[in-house]
């Protein structure tokens, strides 16, 4: 093929496909600007006539979208730094300190991850019923605060930490947990963020278990307030689409910030399934 | 400082909150199967019976059980290939020396998988709308007939197969795309000396040195293709007449909508069975592979 034909062949494509999955994306961010009832005119228009704030004022005004906001960040935020905690402690064990049945322990848990979540769901629902935790932040919460993926990705990088480094510090005199803080953990910096970024993006968008166990309106998080607006104002396309920027625009502003250690955490966590 | 302690208390947090709050729902799970858990015996416990095998045989003889482990089967066995072969025509674009801006591309084409399920599957319930949606304007532009995606019971799981396809083909993008930045160039070189075409060495080396990332993506993308609910949850509520109905659906219905939790148990048992099966079905195939062309040690 003329090499010339071919270079504008990959590079058009490119943009095609650059288009596609952008269009939507700008399609919601124009839309939520237009007056109510605007988009149902036809030819259905893609700029906004009169571009206009008020989708956004109704939202958090009335329908309560600042508190969604408010309850994802918190519940996402919440189950970051406590699964971070969790994870790195352990993954650190898993990789570096000597017990017996570690190999055995870390294979159960691997082999852990072919059961789908969802089988846990229905008892799990009724443990918390039973310590009261329905309908409540901490019901989304604590069962994220350990994560098999999380754990694996630790141990893999904390492998690379040279033993010698370890046991000098022993020699030196220093403690197992003042070891962990002040020599582990700065080396496993960059997985740190990269889990971070990770957990974070996976709790915000969590769907099916925040469904299940927030029940009223005032603990939802936005995927749970926008998926039953949507279901009360399935006619307002303008305000909808004001929600839904509201709902996706702070995780892709998160990721394009740290888009190379989120890849990487791909990458890492694929390797294996 | 006794080194086994010490293990023992770092590991304890994490095993602590997964032993609590994974593996003991996942027997009970198991044992809730069982049993009639319902509203009655939510609202008291003795109204509990044992019922051993009667939850998955009535399953076996429900006609919505049936369909809706039929509909979840079309979206695995229509999504998961478009799903890859979108990933990897992506992955080779990105990775062509021709291609330009190459960063810049593949973060765009990677940024609908960080999006939220729900906030997308809005947007699109509005652009596939029958009367004022582009996804029409854009069909009678063209000259074709409108048509009611979402509420056409044989156009609805294609339209949710066609969203699904958009939200998730990155991510596997980025995967291919690491595979593919192995393979040797100098493979590729020898190849262009004996004069094989670009289809020929795609064929012959490409396909061949990705073997081992394909059958690990395939996988992975199966059983999380096998875990359909939130888009049809908000697209289409399992409608039009449960023709988007999967067994996710199923068993959120059963168990959070009517409180048959028994019920709803021997659904998610029923579909981890199935989806074991094929996962195992998956391996066995990359196994009987196993050997032809260089399969690459897994890190």
């Amino acid at each position: 093929m003329n090499p010339r034909i071919a270079k504008a062949l990959v590079n058009g494509l490119l943009l095609g496909g650059a288009a596609v999955a952008l269009f939507p994306l700008l399609w919601m961010l124009s839309v939520s600007f237009m007056r109510p009832g605007e988009t149902g005119s036809l030819p259905p228009p893609l700029l906004p006539a009169h571009a206009t704030f008020d989708n956004y004022r109704e939202l958090f005004l009335r329908a309560g979208m600042g508190q969604y906001l408010l309850n994802s960040l918190l519940v996402s935020s919440a189950i970051t730094l406590l699964s971070l905690a969790c994870n790195l402690m352990a993954g650190y064990a898993f990789a570096k300190l000597r017990f017996a049945g570690r190999r055995v322990l870390f294979q159960i848990l691997i082999g852990g991850l072919v059961i789908p979540a969802q089988v846990a769901m229905l008892p799990l629902f009724l443990l918390l019923k039973y310590l009261g935790l329905i309908d409540s932040y901490a019901g989304v919460i604590v069962p994220a605060m350990a994560t098999v993926f999380g754990i694996y990705l630790v141990r893999q990088y904390a492998r690379s930490i040279p033993d010698e480094l370890l046991e000098a510090a022993r020699i030196d005199g220093a403690g197992e947990w003042r070891i962990f803080v002040q020599i582990v953990l700065p080396l496993l910096k960059p997985i740190m963020v990269t889990l971070a970024i990770f957990t974070f993006l996976a709790a915000w968008n969590d769907f099916m278990w925040p469904l299940i166990v927030l029940t009223g309106q005032e603990h939802y998080t936005l995927p749970i307030g926008l998926a039953s607006l949507a279901r009360e104002h399935a006619q307002d396309s303008e305000l909808m689409m004001a929600g839904s920027v509201v709902t996706v625009l702070p995780v892709l502003l998160l990721f394009l910030a740290l888009q190379r250690y989120y890849l990487q955490g791909l990458l890492l966590g694929s390797v294996k399934g | 400082m006794n080194s086994r302690r010490t293990a023992w208390l770092f590991l304890a947090p994490a095993m602590l909150v997964l032993g609590v709050f994974f593996l003991l729902p996942v027997i009970a799970a198991l044992v809730l199967s069982l049993t009639d858990y319902d509203l009655y015996a939510l609202a008291d416990i003795h109204n509990l019976r044992f019922v051993a095998l009667g939850n998955y045989w009535a399953l076996l003889q429900r006609p919505l059980f049936w369909s809706a482990l039929g509909h979840t089967f079309y979206f695995v066995a229509i999504g998961v290939p478009l799903s890859m072969a979108t990933s990897l025509g992506a992955a080779l674009l990105l990775n062509s020396p021709l291609a330009r801006c190459r960063s810049f591309f593949r973060t765009v084409l990677f940024a609908p998988v960080v999006t939220t399920v729900v906030a997308v599957a809005v947007i699109w319930r509005y652009l596939f709308n029958t009367k004022y949606g582009i996804a029409n304007v854009v069909l009678e532009h063209f000259g074709f007939h409108p048509m009611d995606w979402l509420g056409d019971p044989h156009w609805a799981m294609p339209t949710i197969i066609l969203f699904a396809v958009w939200k998730n083909f990155g991510y596997n993008m980025i995967i291919f795309l690491a595979g593919l930045q192995a393979i040797p160039v100098d493979l590729y070189e020898a190849a262009r000396i004996d004069g094989a075409s670009a289809w020929r060495q795609f064929r012959h080396i490409t396909l061949p040195m990705l073997r081992p990332t394909l059958m690990m993506v395939s996988i992975l993308t199966v059983s999380g293709y096998f875990q359909l609910f939130a888009e049809p949850y908000v697209m289409t509520e399992g409608g039009p007449l449960q023709s988007t109905t999967s067994v996710l659906y199923l068993m959120y219905d059963e168990g959070f909508k009517w409180w048959n939790l028994g019920t709803a148990s021997a659904v998610a048992f029923l579909l981890f069975a199935v989806m074991f099966a094929a996962t195992a079905v998956l391996l066995k195939l990359a196994r009987r592979g196993h050997g032809h062309g260089a399969d690459e040690e897994p890190a």
